[in-house]
């Protein structure tokens, strides 16, 4: 009896070991870790999708794996490692709070090449890419101000990070070229994710007489509110059309793939560098949904705005740009703000009358 | 907009009221079941999927209720039959519970359904003010008020309901008296899981028609509060799950009124406003205490 | 026929070594029919999660970085647990002691301060979960609010503040306004054990306290009374101990250890406080406290077991493509079982047939 249990035990430990160091050895492993779980249909979703797109451009060239539901603490740094361990040579870290566990993992595996997600911190192993998310956000703006019947919109915002203020101040300023006496209300849902919160939010804005919903949370559940009460609401991170058919009047979508596709074709041929990535609508990481449910000369007026920006002719930041104090804001960038005052914005642009929880 | 805010009100405080509801028989017989949160949550995915494939949102409840139920069975056979510590039992449910979820409901992400939909009653629900809130709303909000009335009947004015309240104040006594204790708990804490599926249910097939691992958010957490903060009695339970939806919807509103207050204290307001309240509440039951006395204790009948 | 439990007379010696092994062993059976369900492979999930963490020296230290906050917060709990007084809200209690050893790491950042700033944090953090989780103890004994809600009700509380603490007052002022504290400075850091690795002191207390508990409750009158009050507590009031003052205590030595491993786990792996650091370590360490039945050196076993379970899980992900979501549903179940298991320590089982029973009813 003990010889078979060894001789058992024996087969499974080679067994085991042989399938997890199974993988051709000339086949490059690709990782990702996801802040939430794939089926969020915003953020994560959004990765997954350019992740499998990745695998479908590649087919055998390359592995790709994936841990969802990371949180960004202690665990984080586990996770990353494991798949250092694993074999992957080039790992895509999804969120800003995986900044500092990658920066450790990094400088412990100086031959791994690491991707790192809106966050600020880079190494020789390390880049860092995000979206310029506030080009779409000021295109919003301005379909916005022409579509609100009552000239108020409103906002569902996450957590007052540069990140999410910056939207709401290009989606202002897009709004303000339109009509310059346009109004926002703005609920802090204190959470990337919570439909019940998120549609309690909508409701109350719509209640509070808005008529248009924009978020920076990921559910599509404001969507649903808005389309049940007929009014008109922009997706997030991925096109919520599905939710809002008579609703939706774009979306910004997060198009990772082509970035992807990029990085592990350099890391394929040996290219890779470290970088620091901020690519919008021109470098097609932003996308717009199809713009709908609007008249043809406000879709016009929007594909319009979308060129301009791509061509480099119109930057939403582009000074003056006054503060809700009054102040106008220091104009680094020759005639637009430069990218290190966009990252750190901490102020509301004039015309937003609430103030930033936590200053 | 007053109106507006009550039936937003209304909706955030109907799956409160039925996995509460559900909880308070529970309860009432002296069964204390943690595990809320894990069954309100496979009812959402188990409601959500039967809708999904059948079309149906009343199937899609039904599965709801049953998949409660069925979570409920496996605390009775731990808890009633093999005597079990109640507590630990069900906080092993919540946890069983959420992980069961995510494996079902990973086949359903990014699906939607249609919501239930609103009763319409041509110049009834169009009365100014109250028509759209007492006739106005979905099959769930009526079905909690039912509910409620018919929990509160069957404790107050059956001969059943009296012994189940027996059984939960006195378990030794109502055993000497010739009833079947364990069963008579038995049927509470399926009822109990019953509810809590449906609550679970209410939201995606309601209130926000997708599903999304982890929706439920805490609601089955709240239900226990809720049903202490009600001393167990049914009419108390209306008011404090509609007061406790009332605090989550305002301090939204109170933000887009810009009161210059941090936005984590507002949300953070119903889990306080739950502490504030039990404490003058279970003062006032020091006397004679309204909990059912023989709650959470092990029960053996002896032979 | 019937199933009935019938009260053995003395508490089954036999059963209470072997149950766990029953426990563990209903549970590797039920999980390899949740596998073949799943379509993977049985067998080598199960080295995935189990044994493959324990091959190599990385895991092992992980292991224990993991272990550590459980096995001292379980402690704490089981305390609670045998006076029978359900403290829930560990994890408030964990949030507000990392908040509290922190706020002097904030105010000496980037200051010279010498090697007092560690220990002090560490006695904040203590002090500041002890204190956090006497507000239900007092509300409980005081006015006989129910523990179980208001200290679950804090953990929210907890979090909200924790929230608005980072993201407002102490954000880092280089941090482009994330939400994050600055970096810790190196003497407001949990120093490590071995190099390359992160196993740091913080194994080492989770092992003096396990030892302190095991003290208190085999050799100390406080512990004897702990134990009294939750088994027997007539009998407690008759041998004059003070259950009031016992629920203060223990709910007062279990804040202080889930404080104390929060501040660790702040000013160790993670080197700086955020939102939503903790991965619910409040909640998990009940999960071991019972599994470890309420046993300091069974709450370590179990701590580390359960530390495993988390581990193998991420493996079985990237190497098996299995959903997080089967670690929970494992955790669940094996809980079921050893909670089942055990009652066969008290209770024996028996089939008798209907005919026999005693009839019931009025006299």
């Amino acid at each position: 009896m003990r010889k078979i249990l060894i001789a058992a035990a024996a087969v499974m430990v080679t067994a085991g070991a042989s399938l997890l160091s199974a993988s051709a050895a000339d086949k490059l492993k690709v990782g990702f870790i996801y802040l939430g779980p794939v089926g969020d249909f915003g953020w994560t979703y959004q990765h997954e999708v350019a992740r499998q797109a990745l695998a479908k451009e590649f087919g055998d060239k390359i592995e790709t794996t994936y841990l969802e539901n990371v949180s960004e603490g202690p665990d984080a740094e586990r996770s990353i490692e494991q798949l250092v361990r694993a074999g992957n040579k080039l790992i895509f870290t999804t969120s800003f709070g995986y900044m500092d566990p990658t920066l450790k993992v990094a400088k412990k595996y100086p031959n791994v090449h690491f991707e790192h997600a809106t966050g600020f911190k880079r190494d020789k192993n390390m880049g860092t890419y995000n979206g310029r998310f506030y080009e779409g956000r000021y295109i919003q703006g301005v379909i916005a101000g022409k579509m609100s019947k009552v000239g108020v919109l409103g906002y569902i915002g996450s957590f007052p990070i540069p990140e999410v203020i910056m939207g709401m101040n290009a989606t202002m300023l897009g709004a303000q070229t339109v009509n310059p006496n346009i109004k926002v209300k703005i609920i802090w849902a204190n959470t990337w994710f919570d439909p019940g919160k998120e549609a309690d939010a909508a409701k109350a804005l719509l209640d509070q007489g808005a008529d248009i919903i924009m978020q920076h949370t990921d559910s599509p559940a404001a969507m649903q509110i808005a389309s049940e009460r007929g009014k008109l609401a922009f997706g997030q991170d991925s096109d919520m059309i599905k939710f809002g058919p008579k609703t939706q009047l774009t979306s910004i979508i997060d198009n990772w793939a082509p970035y992807y596709i990029a990085r592990v074709k350099a890391e394929l041929e040996g290219k890779w560098q470290t970088d620091n990535d901020w690519d919008g609508l021109k470098a097609k990481m932003v996308v717009m949904a199809p713009y709908t449910n609007m008249p043809d000369d406000v879709k016009k007026l929007a594909m319009d705005t979308e060129a301009a920006i791509i061509a480099g002719k119109l930057f939403p930041f582009k000074c003056p740009v006054v503060d809700q104090d009054g102040k106008t804001v220091e104009c680094k960038g020759g005639d637009h703000l430069d990218d290190g005052q966009v990252l750190g914005m901490n102020f509301y642009v004039k015309g937003i009358d609430d103030k930033i929880p936590g200053k | 907009m007053l109106e507006a805010i009550v039936l937003s009100v209304l909706a955030a405080s109907t799956p409160l009221l039925i996995a509460a509801t559900g909880e308070l028989v529970t309860e009432r017989s002296g069964v204390l079941n943690l595990g809320v949160e894990g069954m309100m949550i496979v009812g959402a995915a188990c409601g959500f999927g039967g809708a999904w494939l059948s079309g149906s949102i009343i199937v899609g409840a039904l599965f709801g209720i049953v998949a409660g139920a069925l979570m409920s069975l496996i605390f009775a056979v731990m808890t009633l039959a093999l005597a079990v510590n109640q507590v630990a039992t069900g906080l092993a449910l919540t946890i069983l519970g959420v992980g069961v979820s995510g494996l079902i409901g990973a086949g359903f992400v990014g699906e939607r359904i249609t919501p239930a939909p609103h009763l319409y009653i041509p110049g009834l629900t169009d009365i100014p003010f109250v028509g759209h809130i007492l006739f106005g709303e979905d099959a769930f909000v009526y079905l909690s008020l039912a509910l409620l009335i018919g929990v509160w009947l069957f404790l107050y004015r059956t001969r059943a309901g009296l012994v189940l309240r027996a059984a939960g104040d006195n378990h030794v006594s109502a055993h000497a008296l010739g009833y079947p204790v364990l069963r008579i708990r038995l049927f509470a804490v399926m009822f109990g899981g019953a509810c809590a599926g449906l609550a679970g249910a209410y939201l995606p097939l309601a209130y926000t028609p997708f599903f999304i691992p982890g929706m439920t958010a805490g609601r089955g957490w709240i239900a226990l509060a809720l049903v202490v903060f009600a001393s167990w009695r049914p009419g108390r339970l209306a008011i404090g799950a509609y007061l406790f939806g009332a605090v989550t919807i305002l301090q939204l509103h109170a933000q887009a009124f810009s009161l210059g207050i941090p936005s984590q204290f507002m949300s953070s307001l119903p889990y306080l406003a739950t502490v504030i309240v039990l404490v003058p509440i279970s003062r006032a039951r020091t006397g004679g205490s309204t909990a059912p006395a023989a709650l959470g204790t092990v029960f053996v009948p002896d032979r | 026929m019937q199933l009935v439990l019938e009260k053995r007379a003395e508490q089954s010696r036999t059963i209470a070594l072997v149950s766990p092994l029953i426990a563990i062993g209903l549970t590797i059976a039920t999980m390899v029919i949740l596998f073949a369900i799943l379509g993977k492979n049985p067998l080598l999930a199960l080295w995935v999660y189990f044994i493959d963490p324990m091959t190599d020296g990385y895991s092992l230290q992980e292991i224990a970085v993991k272990a550590t906050p459980l096995v001292m917060i379980a402690i704490g709990l089981s305390l609670c647990y045998l006076a029978n007084v359900w403290n829930i809200g560990a994890e408030g209690q964990f949030l507000i002691g990392a908040v509290a050893g922190s706020w002097l790491a904030v105010k000496t950042n980037g200051t010279d301060a010498g090697p007092w700033v560690f220990p002090v944090m560490l006695l904040l953090g203590a002090a500041g979960g002890a204190l956090y989780a006497l507000i239900p103890a007092i509300c409980k004994v005081r006015f006989g609010a129910s523990e179980i809600l208001t200290s679950l009700m804090l953990v929210y509380v907890a979090d909200l503040f924790l929230d608005y603490l980072v993201r407002g007052p102490w954000r880092d002022p280089n941090g482009f306004n994330f939400p994050t504290t600055a970096e810790f400075d190196p003497v407001a850091t949990v120093p490590l054990l071995v190099d390359g690795g992160r196993l740091h002191l913080g194994s080492i207390f989770a092992l003096i306290v396990v030892a302190g508990a095991a003290i208190l409750l085999g050799r100390m009158i406080k512990g004897f009374e702990i134990r009294v009050v939750g088994a027997a507590p007539r009998a407690a009031r008759f041998g004059g101990f003070n259950s009031n003052q016992l629920i203060l205590l223990t709910f007062a030595i279990s804040g202080a250890l889930a404080g104390l491993a929060g501040i660790i786990e702040v000013a160790g792996p993670v080197g700086h406080l955020q939102p939503g650091f903790s991965p619910g370590y409040g909640f998990t360490a009940i999960i071991v406290a019972f599994l470890g039945r309420l046993n300091p050196i069974g709450i370590l076993i179990a701590g580390l077991f359960l530390a495993l379970t988390f581990i193998g899980g991420e493996q079985a992900q990237i190497a098996m493509k299995i959903p997080l979501d089967v670690t929970k549903v494992f955790q669940g179940i094996l809980l079921f079982y050893v909670l089942a298991c055990d009652s066969l320590i008290l209770y024996r089982i028996r089939l008798i047939s209907t005919a026999r029973q005693v009839p019931s009813g009025n006299a």
